[in-house]
């Protein structure tokens, strides 16, 4: 949870049990259709109000000026044009790019693969010791607070006062002058994807140790016994049965990433300038400071799209899931 | 739980040169390991060791100057009292009870329809909902304020609870109705259809039977989703407009834009939005991990 959007966390995941365990259940022969309207009213009812009508409504507003939220003036794919002509969004002008979008990118690569391989070493790691569900609980601990509250931790870390933050005083101890961690335009993503790793690796470490535990033991023996080491055992045998659960949990990340808001508007506020923004900061900021209902929704509408083939792979995956 | 561990322990080598190259291995993981739970620990040590210290020493000194250490209370009351933060903590309350039964009732009774109920359409339905569980809540944002500045003046629901409430509530359902159902099918199909040849009606069985021993899961959910809300700042910032009414996680956010230097008021405020999320987690860290992990493992 530390990373906010971490409910998805497990959204996407779904059970194994598929639909023909549901419709093995013998349910009485026709609808009940007094009872079936009262089950699923209130549930239908939010899901219209709030989820499906307001997606039609934000991806017509897309095509529109927008101004004050209501349709006033067709234009087209206008907004979508300034978006990605849009310096601040998408700037592939510069080496390295830089942009909101790019930055979502910036995080996609470090933080999913980051997070992933640290909770793998310290899952296969942490079992071969008495204190694993100690040193697993602490790891596990940032996943239970907010965001806004990591934000804090390491803004104080981070910060440039040597006599505060812990980090420049390190430095200070071996002589190296303090560095801006958040004020730095080239350092700032950086010093963000490490507080998001640092608050997510103990969600993949609880994830995968479950996964590296559900390998027999007698396997992981035979094999030693056949004189595989313990590279091979890792790289052949661990890796090869955990893959599953890897996905999965890399879909989460991607999806934490794509929804990223929570930590950069408290930590940075999208700068220095707008060097720190990501797409979710971008859609606010636009709607809700700048006022621009139709250009906002235009980025929600790129955030969708971002999420649709996680949508079609989970609901794919949902129908699979029934046949086997 | 152990079987990998043992698996290991089991293979010692024989040869005093491969025990020293084990022994120098374990050396290595017992360093890694403490290395790891340092990094882990002492970003949220430091930042509670200084919400006790005065403000005047955490601007002379660092909080590792456990030499000189005073402590003081002071931050706490200051922040709870001066800075509003006592009212944001009940606010986030009003916010976050709401936001979690609501979604709980209502998710329990559309799984309970979806796993045990016959009507027409039911699979497909049900796949909408999974495919709505991709939905960011940001297309929600300007339809949602619009629409009730147009629809329902009077009710001014960004200016009471009311849209928080709503919007938390129906943003859960897709997660709360697949995790619920995915356990409500589950259960022994026996034991639904004794209950219908008895003449229960669903009503009766939602209630008495499926309720009853799905408890377990419920409150699985019922943690996530409860952690969920009190840690939620963006859909605060968007769905709550009066400033009396303000959450924690936003009263920090703009405590920290005015105040961004003040560390003693930061790092109390910080655990005080902390503290319930924490008593939560190591008290009831079985029913928490199985929330967050729901459906990720089979």
């Amino acid at each position: 949870m530390g990373l906010a959007p971490t409910p998805v966390a497990t959204r996407e995941i779904p059970a194994r049990a598929g639909l023909e365990a549901a419709r093995r259940a013998r349910g009485p022969e026709s609808p009940k259709w007094g009872a079936t309207i009262l089950f699923l009213a209130p549930a239908g009812v939010l899901l219209l109000v709030f989820l499906i009508y307001p997606a039609l409504y934000t991806v017509l507003l897309s095509f529109n000026r927008g101004r004050n939220g209501i349709f006033n003036e067709w234009v087209g794919l206008d907004n979508y044009a300034r978006l990605f002509s849009d310096a601040d969004f998408l700037n592939f002008s510069t080496f390295p790019p830089s942009g909101a979008l790019w930055n979502n990118v910036l995080w996609l690569v470090f933080y999913v693969s980051i997070v992933i391989f640290l909770g793998l070493i310290i899952a296969v790691v942490a079992a071969r010791v008495r204190y694993e569900a100690l040193l697993k609980a602490i790891v596990f601990v940032p996943m239970a607070i907010a965001a806004t509250a990591l934000a804090v931790i390491w803004k104080f870390v981070y910060s440039p006062d040597a006599n505060i933050g812990l980090l420049n005083a390190i430095l200070g101890g071996i002589g190296v002058a303090p560095i801006p961690w958040l004020g730095d335009q080239n350092i700032v993503n950086f010093a963000l994807i490490a507080v998001g790793i640092w608050g997510s690796v103990g969600f993949a470490t609880v994830i995968l140790s479950a996964a590296v535990k559900s390998i027999p033991a007698e396997v992981i023996e035979s094999a030693r016994v056949e004189g595989a080491n313990e590279r091979q055992i890792f790289f052949r045998m661990i890796l090869p049965m955990v893959s599953l659960p890897i996905s999965v949990l890399a879909v989460t990340l991607v999806v934490n990433v794509i929804k990223l808001f929570d930590l950069i508007f408290v930590m940075t506020g999208g700068g220095p300038g707008k060097a720190s923004q990501v797409i979710a900061f971008t859609m606010y900021q636009q709607a809700f400071e700048a006022g621009q209902f139709g250009y906002g929704s235009a980025v929600a509408v790129v955030m969708l799209v971002l999420l649709t083939p996680i949508m079609i792979f989970n609901v794919r995956r949902f129908r699979t899931g029934s046949v086997t | 739980m152990t079987v990998l561990a043992e698996g290991m322990a089991g293979s010692r080598p024989r040869t005093p040169a491969g025990r020293a190259v084990a022994a120098l291995n374990r050396t290595a993981i017992h360093v890694f390991l403490a290395l790891i739970g340092l990094v882990w620990l002492v970003p949220t040590l430091g930042l509670f060791v200084t919400s006790f210290r005065p403000r005047a020493d955490i601007q002379s000194t660092g909080w590792w100057d456990i030499v000189n250490l005073h402590l003081t209370l002071e931050n706490y009351s200051q922040v709870l009292q001066a800075q509003g933060m006592l009212q944001a903590f009940l606010n986030t309350i009003f916010i976050t009870v709401p936001s979690t039964l609501l979604p709980l009732a209502i998710c329990a009774m559309a799984a309970y329809a979806f796993s045990w109920m016959r009507f027409p359409f039911r699979d497909s339905l049900f796949l909408i909902v999974v495919g709505l569980l991709m939905v960011p809540v940001q297309v929600a944002f300007i339809p949602v304020l619009t629409g009730m500045r147009e629809l329902l003046p009077d009710l001014q629901l960004t200016r009471n609870y009311g849209a928080i409430w709503l919007a938390h509530t129906a943003f859960a359902l897709p997660f709360g109705i697949f995790l619920l159902r995915n356990f409500f099918i589950t259960l022994p199909p026996d034991m639904i259809e004794a209950a219908r040849i008895d003449g229960a009606s669903d009503v009766n069985i939602f209630r008495n039977i499926v309720v009853p021993v799905s408890v377990p899961a419920i409150a699985a959910y019922g943690i996530f989703q409860f952690l969920w809300v009190w840690n939620d700042l963006l859909m605060a910032l968007v769905f709550v407009q009066d400033s009396t009414k303000y959450p924690m996680t936003r009263a920090i956010q703009s405590l920290l834009s005015q105040y961004g230097t003040e560390w003693h008021l930061l790092a109390a405020g910080a655990f005080l939005l902390m503290v319930v999320p924490l008593i939560v987690f190591f008290s009831l860290q079985r029913y928490f991990v199985q929330g967050l992990l729901a459906g990720s493992i089979k």
